[in-house]
């Protein structure tokens, strides 16, 4: 082996005792090609044995991998789509939890209602009865209402972090959409560099599959339904919606990742395009409704 | 049968399954020492289950391509020597570090098996086996780019993941495409398809040309 490729190696020219510049080297560094390093190591006199080198590299892989997953994980758009997905388990839970509160409530209390609204009135209520079964009914309300609270407290949380991570995305599709958008594409970067097809039915991946099967329809949209563009569209407009949509939002994301630049004529666009499509069914009334323009 | 030693069939509950000596690692059966290896969750598995040569032996040095969270690379590490376990995805990192922090000789590398450079710094030449299972398209590239860890004399063991290269196309197409690919830098050997264990996966033994 050559000293230029021995060299190149993670262990060549740091202090191999120094665990942070190792896992750094094996992080940031490169070679043009593989060598037989555990032998060029006890070589270069940086371990005894291939035995040492072995249990050095082991230190080193494991700390290194350690840190850049840590790095990776703690990336703000990751945050985000935590924030998002917890949002969804509270509030689904919340609901959940909810219906045995209405279910059981009648049935105790002979008072009926339903959803968080009906099991923060149940909540509310004095628990000094004595009565053991009224107040475990009253705490799993009031447990209710908490989540409640929190999917509350995580969706401001998310309304003020989004614009940071993704300023133009959160622009046109809403902080909570572009959170659920970032967080179903596995982050910013992967959402930047779906094509426009894809974003529009994020969320939608049973019915493309089945779809894709030669099983159904092609899917319109997926958790991009939830915008205004498309779901205040009429039907027969709603796919040219969430195409043109979709298409603004992909290219939303691509100048959050890339440039971070906030650029307000996005919005114009979008609301131009949404505007034209909206207009061809008040126009066209009396036409088939046709969808491609 | 072509077991390489360090795996070996053995009874769990009432039934024979594949198994290795190890910390066990997702909550499989054990006995003893020995943990059971699933063939439903390891396409390795499957591939030695179908009774395939794969090479593989016991204290073998191993280039694990596409290691996710662990579970199949920590049986590698069970039976081979040194077993260099590359992820690109932090997710599954995170866990294949635990896996890793329970071995001696499992080196896990956050790195993308497209890139090999990232990590020929770290990753030695010469090495027995590289064991392939990465779901992305352009799998034979990645079987050829990484041929360079290789021994004249070693072996490719990959699993070549239809959807990943097409989803629409007819999996035996793919497969046909894929290895006339890896024909350029690779002789096939054995190949097989691991139904009933993984829909629509072809495992494939090559060593290098």
């Amino acid at each position: 082996m050559s000293d230029e490729t021995a060299g190149e190696a993670w262990f060549a020219g740091i202090d191999t005792t120094d665990p942070e510049a190792a896992a750094e080297r094996i992080s940031e560094g490169a070679a043009d090609k593989p060598a037989d390093w555990p032998t060029a190591a006890v070589e270069a006199g940086a371990v005894d044995s291939t035995d040492a080198y072995y249990d050095l590299l082991r230190n080193a892989t494991i700390a290194a991998t350690r840190a850049a997953v840590a790095e990776a994980e703690a990336a703000d758009d990751q945050q985000l789509a935590h924030l998002v997905r917890a949002m969804d388990d509270c509030n689904r839970t919340a609901n959940e939890l909810a219906e045995r509160v209405s279910e059981w409530a009648g049935a105790r209390l002979g008072e009926s209602g339903s959803g968080v609204g009906f099991a923060r009135r149940i909540a509310s209520r004095d628990t000094a009865s004595g009565n053991a079964g009224d107040e475990r009914l009253i705490d799993l309300a009031q447990r209710v209402a908490d989540l409640d609270d929190e999917a509350a407290a995580l969706r401001a949380e998310i309304e003020q972090s989004a614009p940071q991570v993704a300023p133009n995305l959160s622009a046109l599709a809403g902080p909570v959409l572009a959170a659920r958008l970032i967080s179903l594409a596995g982050g910013l970067e992967d959402l930047a560099k779906s094509p426009s097809s894809t974003v529009q039915v994020l969320g939608a991946e049973d019915a493309l599959f089945a779809h894709l099967r030669g099983q159904g329809p092609s899917p319109k949209h997926g958790v991009i339904f939830t915008h205004d563009a498309v779901r205040g569209m009429p039907r027969e407009n709603r796919g040219s919606a969430a195409r043109a949509l979709a298409g603004k939002l992909t290219l939303a994301a691509r100048v959050d990742h890339y440039s971070g630049e906030r650029k307000p004529e996005l919005d114009e666009q979008l609301a131009e395009r949404i505007d034209r499509i909206r207009a061809r069914t008040d126009s066209a009334d009396s036409d088939s409704g046709g969808d491609d323009q | 049968m072509s077991l390489p030693d360090g795996v070996e069939r053995r009874q769990f509950a009432d039934e024979n399954r594949l198994a290795t000596r190890g910390p066990p690692v997702y909550g499989e059966p054990t006995d003893g020492e020995w943990r059971a290896w699933d063939a439903r969750r390891s396409k390795l598995g499957a591939t030695l289950e179908k009774g395939m040569d794969t090479g593989l032996d016991a204290g073998d040095s191993v280039l694990y391509l596409g290691a996710a969270s662990g579970t199949t690379v920590s049986h590698v590490a069970d039976f081979a020597g040194p077993t260099y376990a590359v992820e690109f995805a932090a997710r599954p990192a995170r866990d294949l570090v635990g896996v890793a922090a329970d071995r001696d000789r499992l080196f896990p590398l956050l790195k993308d098996a497209r890139k090999p450079e990232s990590y020929a710094h770290v990753v030695e030449s010469d090495l027995d086996a590289i064991v392939q299972d990465v779901a992305t398209r352009g799998q034979a590239r990645v079987a050829l780019e990484n041929k360079q860890f290789l021994a004249e004399d070693g072996r490719l063991i990959a699993t070549i993941k239809a959807r990943s290269e097409d989803v629409t196309a007819e999996p035996a197409e793919v497969f046909e495409d894929v290895l006339a690919e890896l024909e350029d830098g690779y002789e096939v050997l054995d190949t097989e398809r691991l139904e009933p264990f993984h829909d629509d996966h072809l495992a494939v033994v090559a060593r290098p040309k």
